[in-house]
């Protein structure tokens, strides 16, 4: 297997608060290849957003990253000086946020803006640089690019504003793509048109796409793997098909059984997971999941679980650790 | 866009007569005028005479007309203590007046907006912190007092700058200017500065609570994403969006200015309408401070329309909303 376009090998980044420093990511690993899409879940706060800042190189202080390593392609770019790091953001690397309403900035045409980012990236005159903004419009599906390339960003709506955003992010073909629930403020027959581009966009060009989102529909249809977030951690990784048929996880299980389907018997109830996520402050000891999970056991509470390979997936969950199952034998008997 | 302008246009000729029946009243409501011209042995029969010359038995309405059909040719009568036409004293006062507002506006702007710019980007500097907290100063402490804070220190004690007065002037047709003589630019430093102090920390502050909300907006965070120079960020994005709600202000502000210059003229004896106005309400002279009244509110009024023209250059927004009226 060739470089993954991006490689996260456990990552932490902390906040400092007025009660010492915060754990937001707490060793987080992942690749992403060429031409893949990696899909992030989890509940808001659960480290999704912020894990897709630290690769783009956004943290801003109070919050550091405090550990591990970002490669972007084999480069190490976690502690490149601003200024590197700057032409990497937009030129390898784009983003693209949740709302498409106050992405843009109003008082300027997008054209200007789309000139001004390709300027910044490309070595391109006025005329070229224009010429390939408009071009970038017909990509991301506005029509009449031509004239609309001198309008402002009031005169489109959320969905065409987002297909603008998009075409910033592109202006300079990176190689990856953190897409921060692109959707999210969207209506729902826009977003799947939104999605449907994200996902073109990724096969045309080869790009690596990581999809934060909390909708797992979106993650379904359009990623190729996905990872599952808890409280700073990857619960759960694996390609997409396994992941949602088969979670491992018992919080992967709770997120999948929370999933209405159309084919199944509308008198059932939704499964609950009880509880709510820990705040950052007071995560507790062991695996992070532990109060809310019905299959805790005495070592959840006290070791952090990491990440075990079970098929293509890997899971951070004692109760998959091969040593477990004696363990867990015995507290069945004493119990 | 034309029909915006001359809609605003119409709405300042309301205010205009609505500031016209208040300056038309003061002469009604401050005395007879007749008393204060005429000596204190003049017969009832006289009285009547100088009453019926001067159209004061004429009904209230029409001598509105009259007076307001005057004001807009510019007759504002003559002056009690001076007998001579108001208007030629305003035309005479106002240069020096004009002169000084703008010059304390421009320093306040280019100061303010410098200083708020710095403070906001470099917000955790010492430097920005004393700034801050200097401003502090500049806003609580009273013009007057600042005026003679700086005629004790550069006139008195060091003896650098003139305490009083405008200096050599040249004349340009009727408009005489200080701008050209070295005496002039000495003389114009103290009173600027003294006058423009209070917008330009005024300015300052807004420039940097206005920078700061800016640079949270998620276009700036976007603008970081894709990879903008820093200077491309604050200088181009940021900036710009930060000066919208300043014009306003600094627009409204140059009117006050113009109504803060009474003091100011009092305390450098600048010879400007502020100095003539404080002078005609000593010696109760009511066609000066009616004039004086009309003549602020007309800046006031083409102030405020600039303002809103500006504001539309300015935000592509509001422009939309004006070529669409509701």
């Amino acid at each position: 297997m060739s470089v993954p376009v991006l490689s996260v090998r456990n990552l932490r980044v902390e906040f400092a608060s007025r009660r010492g420093a915060l754990r937001a990511i707490d060793g987080v690993s992942f690749d992403i290849a060429k031409g893949e899409v990696l899909g992030v879940v989890g509940e808001s706060g659960a480290g999704k957003s912020v894990t897709g800042l630290a690769a783009i190189g956004l943290i801003d202080p109070p919050g550091r990253i405090s550990g591990g390593e970002i490669l972007l392609s084999g480069l190490r770019i976690d502690n490149l000086p601003p200024e590197q790091m700057r032409r990497i953001r937009g030129k390898r690397i784009a983003m693209i946020f949740q709302d498409p309403l106050t992405s843009l900035n109003p008082l300027y045409r997008i054209g200007d803006q789309l000139v001004e980012t390709i300027r910044t990236h490309l070595n391109m005159n006025e005329t070229q640089a224009r010429r390939r903004a408009v071009d970038l419009l017909a990509e991301v599906g506005i029509p009449a690019p031509d004239k609309r390339v001198d309008a402002y960003p009031h005169e489109f709506s959320g969905g065409m504003r987002q297909r603008v955003v998009i075409a910033l992010a592109i202006a300079a073909e990176p190689e990856l793509i953190i897409a921060d629930e692109p959707t999210t403020a969207l209506d729902v027959s826009v977003q799947a048109q939104i999605i449907a581009l994200i996902k073109r966009l990724g096969r045309d060009h080869g790009t690596a796409v990581m999809l934060v989102t909390h909708d797992m529909g979106v993650i379904a249809e359009t990623s190729d793997r996905v990872a599952v977030m808890y409280s700073g951690r990857i619960a759960e990784i694996g390609p997409v098909r396994d992941v949602v048929q088969n979670p491992l996880h018992p919080y992967a299980k709770g997120l999948m059984g929370a999933i209405p389907t159309l084919t199944g018997d509308a008198s059932q109830r939704l499964v609950q997971i009880p509880g709510s996520m820990p705040r950052l402050s007071a995560i507790p000891q062991g695996c992070a999941f532990n109060p809310r999970c019905s299959f805790a056991f005495d070592r959840c509470r006290v070791e952090r679980p990491e990440p075990i390979a079970v098929g293509a997936q890997q899971v951070a969950c004692h109760l998959y650790d091969p040593r477990h199952s004696q363990d867990h034998a015995h507290v069945e008997s004493v119990a | 866009m034309l029909a915006f302008i001359l809609r605003r246009a119409l709405q300042s000729i309301g205010v205009m007569i609505a500031v016209g029946i208040i300056a038309f009243t003061m002469f009604r409501f401050a005395g007879d005028p007749v008393n204060q011209m005429v000596a204190i042995d003049t017969t009832p029969a006289q009285r009547a005479e100088v009453r019926a010359s001067l159209g004061l038995d004429d009904p209230v309405p029409v001598q509105f007309a009259r007076y307001f059909i005057n004001a807009v040719q510019f007759k504002f009568g003559v002056s009690y203590q001076f007998r001579q036409p108001v208007s030629a004293l305003l035309k005479e006062r106002m240069p020096a007046t004009l002169e000084l507002a703008t010059c304390a506006t421009v320093i306040a702007m280019v100061f303010g907006i410098l200083m708020g710019i710095y403070s906001a980007l470099r917000k955790d500097s010492f430097f920005a912190k004393v700034l801050q907290a200097v401003s502090l100063i500049g806003i609580s402490l009273p013009t007057f007092l600042i005026g003679i804070l700086l005629i004790y220190l550069f006139a008195v004690t060091l003896g650098w700058l003139p305490s009083f007065g405008r200096g050599d002037v040249v004349k340009f047709g009727w408009w005489t200017t200080g701008l050209l003589t070295i005496s002039g630019l000495k003389a114009l430093i103290m009173p600027s500065v003294t006058l423009g102090l209070f917008q330009m920390t005024l300015i300052m502050r807004l420039v940097r609570a206005e920078m700061l909300e800016v640079l949270r907006t998620d276009y700036i965070r976007f603008a970081r994403a894709r990879g903008l120079t820093t200077r491309a960020i604050h200088f181009g994005h940021a900036l710009k969006n930060t000066l919208v709600p300043v014009i306003t202000v600094a627009g409204l502000q140059f009117g006050s200015v113009i109504a803060f210059a009474i003091i100011t003229e009092t305390v450098f004896q600048w010879p400007g309408m502020g100095l003539l106005f404080v002078q005609a309400v000593q010696n109760v002279d009511i066609p000066i401070m009616a004039a004086y009244l009309l003549v602020v509110s007309v800046i006031f009024v083409t102030i405020n329309l600039i303002v809103d023209i500006l504001y539309t250059i300015v935000d592509p927004r509001l422009r939309a909303t004006i070529n669409r009226p509701a």
